[in-house]
C-alpha cells in the first residue's frame, strides 16, 4: 500500500518516507523497463528465427519452380506410328526420335558411351511434349518440329548453379592436333601448358610435404602397425620425388584436380597427360579438322571444380555448354510441378496428387466436423442439464484435444479399416481420422463462442415468447457464428499439417495417379514433404522446400480467411 | 443457421460414410508396404510398371520392415497388401505368423545389395578405419587393458589408435527404431566386437552378455541419433568436417561431390566393392510376394517380372542409377527364374 501512495507522489507522504521510497520507486521503474526489454528481446529472437526459416525455405524452394529444357528441331519420321490413330501415336517409341535429334545437334558423337551420356542428359519424360503435340496434330508426322525437351535433374541442377565455374584463356602458340576423335595429342609451338604443369607440380610437392609429415608422425607414435605404414608412405614419397626431379616427365591429371581442356577447331579435348608443350587426351566434342590452329584461334579451358567433386562429368559439362552456346537451353516456369502426380524422377514429380488428396481429405473432415461439432457444442452449452455425466463428457472432450495425433491413427486403423473394412490410403478414411482429431478443438471453440454471446439477447428472445430452441437458433447461434468459423478454420489448418495419424491408415505412400474420388489411393501435402525429404536425389530437396512453400501458402490463406471472417462479422457488446 | 439444414447435413455425412464402406470391394491396384530403405527402388519399378501400360501404378507405402511384415502376414484378401519390402530376410517368427493367418505361399526375391557406409565431409581429414576401431569408438562398454569391461573411455579417434587423427569422436547415425540401425549393429559392431582379442573368451563363455555388448551404443554424445532422415545426416556432415555419418550407399553416391566414404578394413565403399562382396558392411534387400494374390489382383506377375528384368535389376539398369547395388549376373539370373516361376519359400529356408 505504501508503494502506491509513493507512486501518486503525494507530497507529505513522500516526504515522510524520504530517500528509501524514492529508491524503491526507481527500482520498480527499472524492473518495468527490464521486463519490457525482455519482451522486445523475445520478439526479436522469434522474428529472427522466423525470417531465417522462411528465407531458408524460399531460397531452397524457389529453384524448383523453374525447369530447364533444351529446344531442338526434331525430325519426326513418317514411319513408326502405325495407322496414326491416337492410341498408335501414344504408344509409339519416342526414344530413338529424341536420340537422333540430340545426335544431330551435336554431330560426330559415334561412340556408344558418348551416345549414352548424351541421351542421359534428357529426362525420361522428355518426349511427353512431343507426344502431346503429335496427338493434337497428327499432320506433324513426317515433318521437323521445334520441341522443348525436358533435361534430367542433374543437367537441370547444373544450369541452376550447382555445376562448376569455367575459366578460359587464349593460347599463344600454334597447336596441331593429331586427330579429330578418340585419343589424340596436341602439340603447341609455345609453352602454353607450362603454367598448368607448374600448378600440378606444386600440388605434388605439397603432397610430398604432407606425406612426409604423416610418415614422421606415424614413426614417432610407435604403434604396432606403424612400421608397415611408414614404409608404404616413404615409398610413395620416393615415387613422387622422382616425378618432381625429372623435368621432362609428363604429368597425368586425375579427377581430383580441376579439369583442363583444350577448345580447338570447334571441338573440345579433355587433357589426361600434360607436359610443357604437348598434351594428350580424350576428345569430348569432335574436332572439325586436324588442321593446325594459330595463336588466339584455340583456347585452354579449365573447369575449376574437380570432376570428383560434382555430379556432372566433364563430358556432361561439354555437352551442356555446347547446348547453351547453341542457344537451345531455356528456363521456364515448372508447370509440371502443379500438373503431375508423384514420380521417382525429380524433374517429373509434381504435387497435383497431394493437392487433390488434401482437398478431398479436408472436405470429408469439414463435412463431418462442422455439423457434429457445432450441434454438440450447442447441446452441451444451451440444453444439457449440468450433472455428473455432462461434466464427465466435458472433461473428456478437453482431454481429447490434447491426445497425441498418432493415437487417432491407431483408432482409425482399428475401427475404420479393420472393423468397417474401408479401403487403405483413401482420403475418406483420412478425413474421418482427421475429423476425430479436430472435433474437440471445434467443440471447445464453438462453446466459447456461444458463451460469449450476452445472455440478454437470449433472455430478450425468451421474453417475447420464443421457445428455447428458437432463441438459440435464431439469435444466439448466428451471433456466435464468426467465432465458430474461426475455430473451425484453425482446426482445419491443424488437420492440414498432420502426418502422424495418416501413417497407420496407409496414406504415407508413393502414389502416382491423381485421385479422382474419395476411395482412390491418395496422399496429402505434408506427407509428400515427408516422403520427398527422405529421398537420396539432391533435386528432391528443392522440391521438398517448394512443397513446403505451397503448404504455407495454403495455411496463410486459411488463417487469413479466419481473420477476415472474424473482422467482417464480429459483433462487440 | 437452420436447424433442419444442419440435421440433414449431419445425417447425409454419416450416411455417405457408411455407404462408402460397401464400395471398398474389388481392388485392381497392387498394394505394397514395407521398408523405407527399399522404398526408393520399389517405387521406381512401380512407376515404370505404370508407364508401360501394364496396369494401374501400384501404391507403395513406407511403413518400415517390421510394420510391413505385420501387414503382409495379416491375411489373404483385398484388405491385405500383395507385396512387402524388407531390408533384411524374413524372420522365422514372421513366417510362422504368416502361415497362421493363411498366407501360405510366399515368394522371396532378393532384389539387390545395399552398402551401409560410414562417410565424412571431403573437407575433413581422410581416415581409414577397421571394424574393431568402429566397435571401440561406439560401443557403450569396451574392454580395458586387462579385458575388463569399462564404460567407453575414448574421447578422440587418436585415443583408439595413434595412426588416427586427434579429432573428437562424433558419429551421426540412425535411431534404434530404424532398420538401418539394426544393420549397423549386425554388420559393423558385431563384426568389430568379434575382432577384439580380449573379448574372445567372453564370446564363448557369455554369449548373451557378448550380444548385449555389441547391441549397445554409447550414450555420452559421441554417437548422435540424427533421426530417420538420412538427408539430415548428409547436411550435418557438410557443416561439420570432423563428424562421421552412417547411412546407405545411395546417399553417399548421390552426394559424392561433398562426401567421402570411409574405407573399412582397407576396403573403400564403392559400387564395385559392395557388388563383389569385398566391402563387409553390406546387406541384401528383399521383396516378398503373396503368391495367393497372383491372378486375383491383376498385374502382380508382370510387376515381379519388371522388377527382376535386366533393364531394372542389372548393373546398367535404372535401379543401379537410383543407388541399388546389383547382384552378380549368375545370382540375378537364378533369382529371376525363381521369381518368374513363383517358387514359394519353404519353412526350412527361413532362419
Amino acid at each position: 500500500m505504501t508503494d502506491i501512495a509513493a507512486l501518486t507522489g503525494d507530497g507529505p507522504i513522500r516526504h515522510r518516507q524520504g530517500d528509501a521510497a524514492a529508491a524503491r520507486v526507481r527500482r520498480r521503474y527499472r524492473a518495468e523497463a527490464r521486463f519490457k526489454a525482455y519482451g522486445i528481446a523475445a520478439l526479436v529472437v522469434t522474428t529472427v528465427f522466423l525470417v531465417v526459416l522462411l528465407a531458408d525455405i524460399l531460397v531452397k524452394g524457389m529453384p524448383a519452380f523453374t525447369q530447364h529444357s533444351v529446344t531442338l528441331s526434331v525430325p519426326v519420321p513418317a514411319e513408326g506410328f502405325g495407322d496414326r490413330s491416337v492410341s498408335a501415336i501414344r504408344g509409339a517409341d519416342y526414344f530413338p526420335i529424341t536420340r537422333d535429334a540430340l545426335k544431330a545437334a551435336i554431330p560426330g558423337i559415334e561412340s556408344r558411351s558418348g551416345e549414352r551420356t548424351l541421351t542421359r542428359l534428357l529426362s525420361t519424360g522428355a518426349p511427353d511434349v512431343l507426344r502431346d503435340r503429335l496427338v493434337a496434330n497428327p499432320s506433324l508426322i513426317g515433318t521437323t518440329v521445334q520441341v522443348p525437351l525436358l533435361l534430367s535433374d542433374d543437367a537441370d541442377l547444373y544450369f541452376k548453379g550447382v555445376g562448376t565455374r569455367i575459366d578460359s584463356r587464349a593460347a599463344r602458340g600454334t597447336a596441331t592436333p593429331s586427330g579429330t576423335t578418340g585419343e589424340i595429342t596436341i602439340e603447341s609451338t609455345a609453352g602454353d601448358f607450362g603454367a598448368d604443369l607448374a600448378t600440378v607440380r606444386k600440388a605434388i610437392a605439397q603432397q610430398v610435404l604432407r606425406l612426409t609429415a604423416e610418415a614422421d608422425r606415424a614413426q614417432s607414435s610407435g604403434a604396432t602397425d606403424a612400421v608397415a605404414r611408414v614404409a608404404a608412405l616413404r615409398e610413395e614419397i620416393a615415387t613422387l620425388r622422382t616425378r618432381l626431379d625429372d623435368p621432362k616427365s609428363q604429368e597425368e591429371l586425375d579427377s581430383k584436380a580441376p579439369s583442363l581442356l583444350v577448345a580447338i577447331n570447334d571441338g573440345l579435348v579433355k587433357i589426361t597427360k600434360l607436359s610443357d608443350t604437348a598434351v594428350s587426351g580424350d576428345v569430348l566434342l569432335p574436332l572439325s579438322s586436324a588442321d593446325p590452329a594459330g595463336a588466339g584461334a584455340w583456347r585452354v579451358v579449365t573447369y575449376l571444380t574437380p570432376e570428383s567433386n560434382r555430379k556432372v562429368t566433364d563430358q556432361d559439362v561439354a555437352f551442356l555448354e555446347r547446348f547453351k552456346d547453341l542457344g537451345a537451353v531455356h528456363r521456364d516456369f515448372n508447370w509440371l510441378f502443379f500438373s503431375s502426380g508423384d514420380s521417382r524422377e525429380p524433374e517429373l514429380a509434381g504435387i497435383r496428387g497431394a493437392l487433390v488428396g488434401t482437398a478431398l481429405t479436408l472436405l470429408v473432415t469439414l463435412a463431418l466436423c462442422v455439423p457434429i461439432g457445432v450441434l454438440a457444442a450447442v447441446y452441451l452449452e444451451e440444453f444439457a442439464s449440468k450433472n455428473n455425466l455432462t461434466a464427465l463428457i466435458e472433461v473428456n472432450i478437453n482431454n481429447l484435444a490434447a491426445v497425441p495425433s498418432i493415437v487417432f491413427g491407431l483408432l482409425g486403423l482399428a475401427v475404420f479399416l479393420n472393423f468397417f473394412a474401408l479401403p487403405r490410403s483413401a482420403p475418406l478414411v483420412g478425413g474421418l481420422v482427421l475429423a476425430l482429431l479436430v472435433l474437440p478443438t471445434i467443440i471447445i471453440a464453438a462453446r466459447a463462442a456461444l458463451k460469449a454471446v450476452p445472455p440478454s439477447i437470449k433472455e430478450a428472445a425468451l421474453g417475447v415468447g420464443a421457445s428455447h430452441q428458437q432463441a438459440v437458433f435464431h439469435h444466439v447461434l448466428p451471433l456466435a457464428m464468426p467465432g465458430i468459423m474461426t475455430g473451425t478454420i484453425i482446426g482445419m489448418a491443424h488437420a492440414l499439417g498432420e502426418t502422424a495419424p495418416l501413417l497407420m491408415i496407409g496414406m504415407i505412400a508413393f502414389i502416382v495417379d491423381v485421385p479422382a474420388g474419395l476411395t482412390d489411393a491418395a496422399t496429402v501435402l505434408p506427407v509428400q514433404i515427408y516422403l520427398w525429404s527422405d529421398l537420396p536425389e539432391v533435386a528432391f530437396q528443392a522440391k521438398t522446400a517448394a512443397t513446403i512453400i505451397v503448404l504455407l501458402l495454403f495455411l496463410f490463406v486459411m488463417n487469413g480467411m479466419a481473420i477476415w471472417l472474424r473482422k467482417k462479422f464480429e459483433r462487440r457488446w | 443457421m437452420n436447424i433442419r439444414l444442419m440435421a440433414i447435413s449431419t445425417v447425409a455425412a454419416v450416411a455417405g460414410t457408411v455407404a462408402f464402406a460397401g464400395a471398398a470391394a474389388a481392388r485392381d491396384q497392387i498394394r505394397i508396404v514395407g521398408s523405407s530403405t527399399v522404398y526408393p527402388f520399389t517405387t521406381a519399378v512401380a512407376e515404370q510398371f505404370g508407364k508401360s501400360g501394364s496396369g494401374k501404378t501400384p501404391v507403395v507405402e513406407s511403413t518400415g520392415t517390421g510394420g510391413g511384415m505385420k501387414l503382409f502376414c495379416a491375411g489373404v484378401g483385398e484388405a491385405h497388401p500383395d507385396l512387402t519390402n524388407a531390408s533384411r530376410a524374413m524372420k522365422k517368427s514372421e513366417f510362422e505368423d504368416c502361415q497362421k493367418n493363411g498366407v501360405k505361399d510366399i515368394v522371396e526375391i532378393k532384389v539387390g545389395i545395399d552398402g551401409l557406409t560410414i562417410a565424412q565431409s571431403k573437407a575433413g581429414p581422410a581416415i581409414k578405419l577397421t571394424m574393431e576401431q568402429v566397435f571401440l569408438a561406439l560401443a557403450e562398454q569396451v574392454p580395458d587393458k586387462d579385458g575388463k569391461l569399462v564404460a567407453n573411455p575414448y574421447k578422440t579417434w587418436s585415443d583408439i589408435a595413434s595412426s588416427l587423427p586427434n579429432v573428437k569422436i562424433e558419429v551421426l547415425g540412425p535411431p534404434p527404431t530404424s532398420g538401418t540401425r539394426d544393420s549397423f549393429h549386425e554388420l559393423f559392431l558385431e563384426v568389430g566386437a568379434k575382432k577384439v582379442a580380449t573379448l574372445k573368451d567372453m564370446q564363448k563363455a557369455d554369449a548373451k552378455g557378448f550380444e548385449k555388448l555389441w547391441k549397445s551404443i554409447r550414450k555420452d554424445g559421441a554417437y548422435v541419433e540424427a533421426g530417420e532422415n538420412d538427408n539430415v545426416i548428409v547436411q550435418k556432415l557438410e557443416g561439420n568436417k570432423n563428424a562421421f555419418g552412417v547411412f546407405g550407399y545411395s546417399f553417399l553416391e548421390e552426394n559424392a561431390a561433398k562426401l567421402r566414404g570411409v574405407a573399412i578394413d582397407g576396403v573403400e565403399p564403392t559400387y564395385d566393392n559392395i557388388a563383389s562382396g569385398k566391402y563387409e558392411g553390406s546387406r541384401p534387400l528383399f521383396v516378398y510376394v503373396k503368391k495367393q494374390h497372383v491372378g486375383v489382383v491383376p498385374g502382380i506377375d508382370k510387376f515381379v517380372a519388371e522388377y527382376v528384368s535386366s533393364k531394372a535389376m542389372s548393373k546398367d539398369g535404372y535401379l543401379a542409377r537410383k543407388g541399388l547395388v546389383a547382384l552378380p549376373k549368375s545370382e540375378a539370373d537364378k533369382i529371376a527364374a525363381t521369381a518368374k516361376g513363383m517358387q514359394a519359400l519353404a519353412a526350412v529356408d527361413v532362419k
